[in-house]
């Protein structure tokens, strides 16, 4: 019987000495859906303190918020607890300017934090399209194993998910063994 | 798996987060209390289902969420074309361009 020997088979150059995979709660957070025409997109930009993506996918962060345009006229903004009322009050100001919708979506939605040159392997056993080919700062609302999650990669090797919470445990589960998959190198 | 073009993402997204909308293009009538009850029946019911080129509805679900109107083959179950909703039907001869 004939059997192919790949001449570097079994071999190994290890250069980056990262950790090839962490999964870990994230710290929670204020958390937004803002629904606003896109022309006055500016005006709340202004208001959150933090210049808004235009097109869909787009992520922009600063220290502590991060806003991602999810549909035409769809963000998802998260901000610290601390800032949470600031935010509110400052948005119910501009409403009387320009008619928009900024609904509180703390308590509906959890944040994991995958991080690892691993990351994308582990992410894509249960995301559908290809996780290796999205840009580093963009974000997208897609499909994790049936459950609906919010995908956010922040750099070429660290992604953030937000799901519901009661779709959370379901999530981790497929992580979890997703990270043991790779652990044992199947 | 089948990758559909949301254009409201501009990108190809997976099948599994789209769902189907019933054929595309069909006009709510203006006043339907004028309607007899034969084509009161033909606009909630009765569908072209054609084979080949089908005009249809999509809604990107689990992503912008945005109804859209694709343009698929009955046969082949391939994709022509997406365009978003609103805009009129696409010419034939932009189908072919789409094609090629």
């Amino acid at each position: 019987m004939l059997h192919q020997h790949h001449p570097l088979v079994g071999r190994e150059i290890a250069v980056n000495t990262a950790v090839p995979l962490v999964i870990r709660p994230a710290a929670d957070t204020a958390r937004f859906s803002l629904r606003i025409d896109p022309a006055e997109l500016a005006k709340a930009s202004e208001v959150f303190g933090l210049q808004l993506p235009a097109k869909i996918g787009g992520l922009s962060r600063s220290a502590e918020k991060r806003a991602v345009c999810l549909g035409p006229d769809e963000w998802y903004l998260t901000a610290p607890l601390t800032e949470q009322a600031a935010v509110e009050g400052a948005f119910a100001e501009l409403y009387a300017e320009v008619i928009h919708s900024l609904v509180d979506v703390g308590h509906r939605e959890v944040g994991i934090e995958i991080e690892g040159s691993d990351s994308v392997l582990a992410l894509q056993s249960a995301v559908p399209f290809d996780v290796g080919a999205m840009p580093v700062g963009s974000g997208c609302r897609t499909i994790f194993d049936r459950a609906q999650i919010i995908l956010l990669r922040e750099t070429q090797h660290r992604f953030h998910i937000e799901v519901w919470r009661s779709f959370a445990d379901h999530v981790w589960g497929i992580l979890q063994a997703a990270g043991r998959e790779i652990e044992l190198g199947i | 798996m089948l990758l559909i073009r949301c254009p409201y993402c501009e990108a190809e997204r997976p099948e599994l987060e789209f769902t189907y909308a019933g054929e595309a293009h069909i006009a709510r009538p203006a006043e339907p209390s004028k309607l007899t009850d034969e084509q009161w029946r033909d606009y909630l019911f009765i569908r072209s289902n054609p084979r080949g080129i089908h005009f249809e509805r999509w809604r990107h679900q689990h992503g912008c969420a945005r109804f859209f109107n694709a343009v698929r083959d009955t046969v082949t179950d391939k994709f022509v074309m997406t365009y978003k909703a609103g805009l009129p039907r696409p010419s034939l001869s932009e189908l072919e361009n789409a094609r090629s």
